[in-house]
C-alpha cells in the first residue's frame, strides 16, 4: 500500500499493462493510485452538493486507454451514453491531453470485466465534471509515458520532442504512439503528470459533432435491443396489472404447448417463459394463469389525499429567522404534481447468456456495478464471473437506474443454457415504471409594506425519489434526514428574505417511485416559482426584479443573478402582452447549475401554446458548447412535455394509461419553434448540465398563462379551465 | 408460409408461421436489420417507421403479408455514408440526435414526407412527423427537415443539370 501511495514509484505491470495481439498493440492505463484519495473526497462533495460521484471501484487494473497499431486511441467510458454527450466530452478531453485528433479517438463503454465502471451510475448530471480532473490526468500520464518511450527508442531528450495527432516528433526522427508502444516490457510512470494549459486546448470548449452521430443518423444496431447473441432464445416475464399484487400461484399448463416455447421457469418470485421468438414467448407468456392476491384497489383520490403536506414524516432541510404562525397575515398556495412516467422509448431490456460459472449481460443501464452485482447474488457467482457489457440507452432519464430484469434473463438463460434476450412490452413499461412521485406543496409568503418578503416557506410532499434505491449508500439517508432526490429544487434560493424555511414530508406510496430526470426539480421549482411570480404581482414589482432583490451575494447566488439578468436581457423580457404573448420568468438552481428561463406563451383554442423559450445557463467550463445547448433544448421539450401533458393515474389499482398518446406527450406540434440558448461561465471547470435546464420551465409557462388568463395554474400538467 | 418482397433493393424471401407477424420483426429478427426500432407494439411511438412503397408505415402494427410483393425501405438502405440521403445529411448537419433511438423513425417519415411535399412547411411538418422523441430533439429536427428539403431541391437541380 506504501508503494501505492508513492507516485514517484515505478508502477509494477499488476498496475500497469502492456496487451499485444488482434490488432492492438495496446497500452493499457490504470488509475487507481490516483484515483484513491478521490473516492472519499467525491463522497464528501455527494453529501455537500446531493451529487453523484465517478467512483472507481476495484483494486485491479482498469483499462482507460488503448492504443491500436493504426495509431488510434480506444477510450474506455466509466461512464454510459445516453444522448447527454458525455462520449463526445470526454473524447474532446481526452483528444487534447493525448495531443490526438478527433477522429483518432473512439470511445466505447467499458466492460465491467475490464473494471473500469463506474460503481455508482451514470446521473446526477455530473459524468463531465466528476471526469474533467481524473480522465485528463490519465490522458496526460499517458502522453507523458509515450513521450519519455520515445525519448528513448528515437535517443533524442524530452524536452526536444513535439506531438502532432499521435506523433512524436524531434531531432528529424518521428514515431507514432502505435510505434512507441512497441516491445516495452516496463513503462516508467512519471510523478505527477501535468495537465496542459486550457488555452492549449484544440477541442474542449468547441462546438464539436457527436462522436455517435454517424452511428445514430444510418442506423447501426448499437443499442440494448438491437444485442444478438449466437443461439439466442427470447423470454417473458408474467408481471401483475395491478399495483401490491404478490404471486399466490401460476397454471403453466395452456402455455407449456404452445408453439415456439422452449422452457417454463417459476421461481419463488416470477414465472417466465422462454421461446424461440418474441411473438411466440409473449403468447404463451398470456396463457398462463397466474393468481395474485390483490391487497388494495386504491384510486388516484387516495394517493392524492395521502399525498398532502402534514401527512406523514417532516424534516426541516432548510431554515433562517422564525417561522410563521398561524395568526400572521400570509399568502399560502396550493402545487401539486402528478405521476410521472420516464417512457423512454427504447424498453427496458437485456440479453442474459449464462453458461457453467459465468454470465455475459448486454444490457441498457445506468448502474452497470449494480447490475453485475445483484445478477452475481442470485446466479451465486462470484462477482468477477459476471461481465455486464452496456450498450447505448435509448433513452436514460433515470429509469435505467433499476435493472431487475437483468437478473430475471440470467436467471432464463442458466435454465435454458442458452442466451436469452428479454425486454417489457410497451404496457409493463407503463404499468410498472419506477415513477416520477407525485407531490404536494404549500408554499406561504409574506409580503412589507415595501413589498418584499419577509418570510418564505415551502413545505412539501413527495414519494421515493432516492430512498430505496441501491443506488444510495444505507448510510446517507439517517445523516441527511431527507430524501435527496426528492428535496433537489426544494431549497429556498431567496435566501435576503428574513425568515425562510423548507420543510420535505416523505409518504410512503402502494407503488415504486423513483429517479425521474431532474428528480424534484421540476415540480419543487414549479411550486416555488410560481409562488414568488404571485408575489411579485401582489407586490407590484418587475418578476425580474423582485427576484434579483431577494437573492443572497453568495457565489452560487451572484451567478443566479447572472443568469436572470442575461434571460431577462436576451429575451426583451416584458410584463406586457404583446400579440395576444405574454411572457413568463423562472429561474432556479440545480447540482450547482443556476438555469433561468423566459417563456412566451398564448392561449390558442383554449390551449396553451408556448412559442419561445429562452434559457440562460452557467454550467461552468463548457466543454462542449452545442451539446449543452442540445441538453437545454432537450430539457425545455421535456420539461413542457411534463407539464403541459403527461399524467398517469390509479383506476382500481391499475396504473393508467398503458400506452403513448393516452400518455400524452409533446409532439413536433408542441416544441417551441425557437429556443434560445446563452450560455454563461461563472467557475472555470465543468458544472452540471443535463438535468438543471429542467428546473424553470413548469413555472415559465404557468407564470407566461397567470399574466393572459389572471388564472394562477397550480397543477401539473397545467390545464385552462374548460371555456362554455 | 413463404413471403417475398424487396428490402433496400434487394429481392427477399422468408418463412412466416403466421401471415399476420408484424413486419418489424420480420425485418428485425428474421432479416437482422436492427435500425428499425421497436417503442411501443401499437402504432403509437413511430419509432419503427419504414417505407412501404415509398409510404411511411409503423411496421410494429403492418402484418408481412400486407408486404407481398412491395418495396420496403429501411434505414439502412435509406443512404449510405458515401451517399447519405438528404435527410440524413440534414440530421448530422444539424446534429440532431440525443439518445438516437427514435431517429431512424423520424428520418423515414422525413424522406417520406418530403416525396409527396417536397418543400414543407411548419403546419406541413406538425401535421405529418408525429412520432415521440423523449429526448425532446423536436426543435433541432424541424430545422433539419427544413434543410433536408433544401438539400433535396438541390440535388435534384443537379442531377436535371446534368441530364
Amino acid at each position: 500500500m506504501a508503494e501505492e501511495d508513492n507516485h514517484s514509484k515505478q508502477v509494477s505491470r499488476r498496475k500497469f499493462l502492456v496487451r499485444g495481439g488482434l490488432g492492438t498493440i495496446g497500452v493499457l492505463a490504470i488509475g487507481t493510485y490516483i484515483f484513491r484519495n478521490n473516492i472519499r473526497r467525491e463522497l464528501l462533495r455527494m453529501v455537500n452538493t446531493l451529487e453523484m460521484p465517478y467512483a472507481d471501484n476495484t483494486d485491479k487494473p482498469m483499462i482507460w486507454f488503448e492504443v491500436t497499431s493504426e495509431n488510434t486511441i480506444l477510450l474506455h467510458s466509466p461512464k454510459v451514453e445516453m444522448g447527454q454527450g458525455t462520449f463526445t466530452g470526454i473524447a474532446q478531453m481526452a483528444a487534447d491531453e493525448l495531443s490526438v485528433s478527433m477522429d483518432q479517438i473512439y470511445v466505447v463503454h467499458a466492460a465491467s470485466a475490464t473494471g473500469n465502471v463506474d460503481s455508482v451510475a451514470t446521473g446526477g448530471s455530473t459524468s463531465i465534471a466528476s471526469l474533467w480532473q481524473p480522465l485528463r490526468e490519465l490522458a496526460a500520464l499517458l502522453r507523458e509515458m509515450l513521450l519519455e518511450e520515445a525519448a528513448r527508442k528515437m535517443n533524442v531528450a524530452v524536452n526536444q520532442l513535439t506531438i502532432e495527432d499521435g506523433v512524436i516528433s524531434g531531432g528529424g526522427k518521428s514515431l507514432t504512439y502505435a510505434q512507441t508502444t512497441e516491445g516495452v516490457e516496463e513503462w516508467k510512470v512519471p510523478d505527477k503528470p501535468v495537465l496542459k494549459n486550457l488555452k492549449e486546448y484544440k477541442y474542449v470548449g468547441k462546438p464539436i459533432a457527436r462522436v455517435d452521430l454517424k452511428a445514430k443518423v444510418y442506423g447501426d444496431p448499437i443499442f440494448g435491443m438491437d444485442v444478438q447473441m449466437p443461439g439466442m432464445l427470447y423470454g417473458a416475464v408474467v408481471r401483475p396489472t395491478k399495483i401490491g399484487a404478490s404471486f399466490i400461484s401460476a397454471d403453466t399448463t395452456d402455455a407449456e404447448n404452445m408453439p415456439g416455447v422452449v422452457k417454463i421457469i417459476s421461481e419463488d418470485d416470477f414465472v417466465g417463459v422462454v421461446a424461440h421468438s418474441m411473438i411466440e414467448a409473449e403468447n404463451a407468456k398470456e396463457a398462463i394463469k397466474v393468481t395474485w392476491e390483490i391487497s388494495n384497489e386504491i384510486n388516484t383520490g387516495a394517493i392524492i389525499e395521502m399525498m398532502t403536506v402534514g401527512n406523514g414524516k417532516s424534516t426541516v432541510i432548510q431554515k433562517s429567522g422564525e417561522a410563521l404562525e398561524v395568526e400572521d397575515d400570509f399568502v399560502s398556495l396550493e402545487f401539486r404534481s402528478p405521476i410521472g412516467a420516464h417512457a423512454q422509448i427504447e424498453p427496458n431490456g437485456v440479453v442474459a447468456s449464462v453458461e457453467g460459472d459465468s454470465a455475459i449481460i448486454k444490457i441498457s443501464t445506468q448502474v452497470i456495478g449494480i447490475t453485475r452485482k445483484e445478477v452475481a447474488k442470485r446466479l451465486g457467482f462470484d462477482v468477477e464471473k459476471v461481465n455486464v457489457v452496456p450498450t447505448y440507452l435509448g433513452g436514460g432519464f433515470g429509469r435505467r437506474l433499476h435493472t431487475p430484469h437483468a437478473v430475471q434473463a440470467a436467471v432464463m438463460s442458466k435454465a435454458v443454457g442458452k442466451p436469452v434476450k428479454y425486454f417489457f412490452t410497451r404496457k409493463e413499461e407503463f404499468q410498472h415504471d419506477m415513477f416520477r412521485p407525485p407531490t404536494h406543496h404549500v408554499v406561504k409568503g409574506k409580503l412589507s409594506t415595501e413589498g418584499w418578503l419577509t418570510d418564505l416557506e415551502h413545505h412539501f410532499v413527495s414519494g421515493d425519489v432516492g430512498n430505496n434505491s441501491a443506488l444510495i449508500p444505507g448510510f446517507l439517508p439517517p445523516i441527511i434526514g431527507a430524501d435527496i432526490g426528492a428535496i433537489r429544487g426544494g431549497f429556498i434560493q431567496y435566501t435576503k428574505v428574513p425568515n425562510y424555511r423548507s420543510v420535505y414530508w416523505h409518504v410512503d406510496l402502494p407503488f415504486a417511485t423513483s429517479w425521474w430526470r431532474s428528480l424534484g426539480l421540476l415540480a419543487n421549482t414549479f411550486a416555488m416559482e410560481s409562488f414568488i411570480d404571485e408575489m411579485a404581482l401582489k407586490a407590484g414589482k418587475d418578476a425580474v426584479d423582485f427576484r434579483l432583490q431577494q437573492i443572497g451575494d453568495e457565489v452560487i447566488d451572484v451567478r443566479l443573478k447572472n443568469v436572470i439578468k442575461a434571460a431577462a436581457e436576451k429575451a426583451n423580457y416584458s410584463e406586457e402582452i404583446t400579440n395576444g404573448r405574454a411572457m413568463g420568468f423562472a429561474a432556479s438552481i440545480d447540482a450547482g447549475t443556476p438555469c433561468a428561463q423566459v417563456a412566451e406563451v398564448s392561449i390558442v383554442d383554449n390551449e396553451i401554446v408556448v412559442h419561445k423559450v429562452t434559457v440562460s445557463l452557467d454550467p461552468g467550463l463548457a466543454v462542449n458548447p452545442d451539446q449543452i445547448r442540445a441538453q437545454c433544448e432537450g430539457c425545455v421539450i421535456m420539461g413542457l412535455s411534463a407539464v403541459l401533458y403527461e399524467q398517469m393515474f390509479i383506476e382500481n389499482g391499475e396504473l393508467l394509461p398503458t400506452i403513448y398518446g393516452p400518455y400524452q406527450m409533446a409532439l413536433m406540434k408542441n416544441a417551441p419553434k425557437e429556443i434560445d440558448v446563452i450560455l454563461l461561465q461563472g467557475k472555470d471547470t465543468p458544472g452540471a448540465v443535463g438535468e438543471p435546464p429542467l428546473g424553470p420551465i413548469g413555472a415559465a409557462i404557468a407564470n407566461a398563462v397567470r399574466r393572459l388568463t389572471g388564472e394562477r395554474l397550480a397543477e401539473l400538467p397545467l390545464k385552462l379551465p374548460k371555456t362554455t | 408460409m413463404e413471403i417475398s418482397f424487396t428490402v433496400n433493393g434487394t429481392s427477399q424471401s422468408v418463412e412466416v408461421a403466421d401471415e399476420n407477424t408484424p413486419l418489424l420483426w420480420v425485418i428485425r429478427d428474421v432479416l437482422d436489420l436492427k435500425g428499425t426500432k421497436f417503442g411501443c407494439g401499437k402504432a403509437a411511438c413511430g419509432a419503427c417507421t419504414l417505407l412501404v412503397d415509398g409510404e411511411a408505415v409503423r411496421s410494429c402494427s403492418y402484418p408481412v403479408k400486407f408486404a407481398i410483393g412491395k418495396k420496403i425501405t429501411t434505414i439502412e438502405g435509406l443512404g449510405t455514408q458515401d451517399n447519405p440521403h438528404p435527410v440524413q445529411q440534414a440530421w448530422i448537419d444539424e446534429v440532431v440526435p440525443q439518445c438516437g433511438y427514435c431517429q431512424p423513425g423520424f428520418m423515414m417519415a422525413t424522406a417520406a414526407l418530403l416525396n409527396k411535399v417536397p418543400n414543407p412547411t411548419d403546419d406541413d411538418i406538425d401535421e405529418n412527423i408525429i412520432n415521440i422523441c423523449r429526448c425532446g430533439t423536436y426543435y433541432r429536427m424541424r430545422k433539419a427537415i427544413h434543410k433536408a428539403a433544401k438539400l433535396r431541391a438541390e440535388s435534384e437541380m443537379n442531377i436535371s443539370e446534368k441530364v
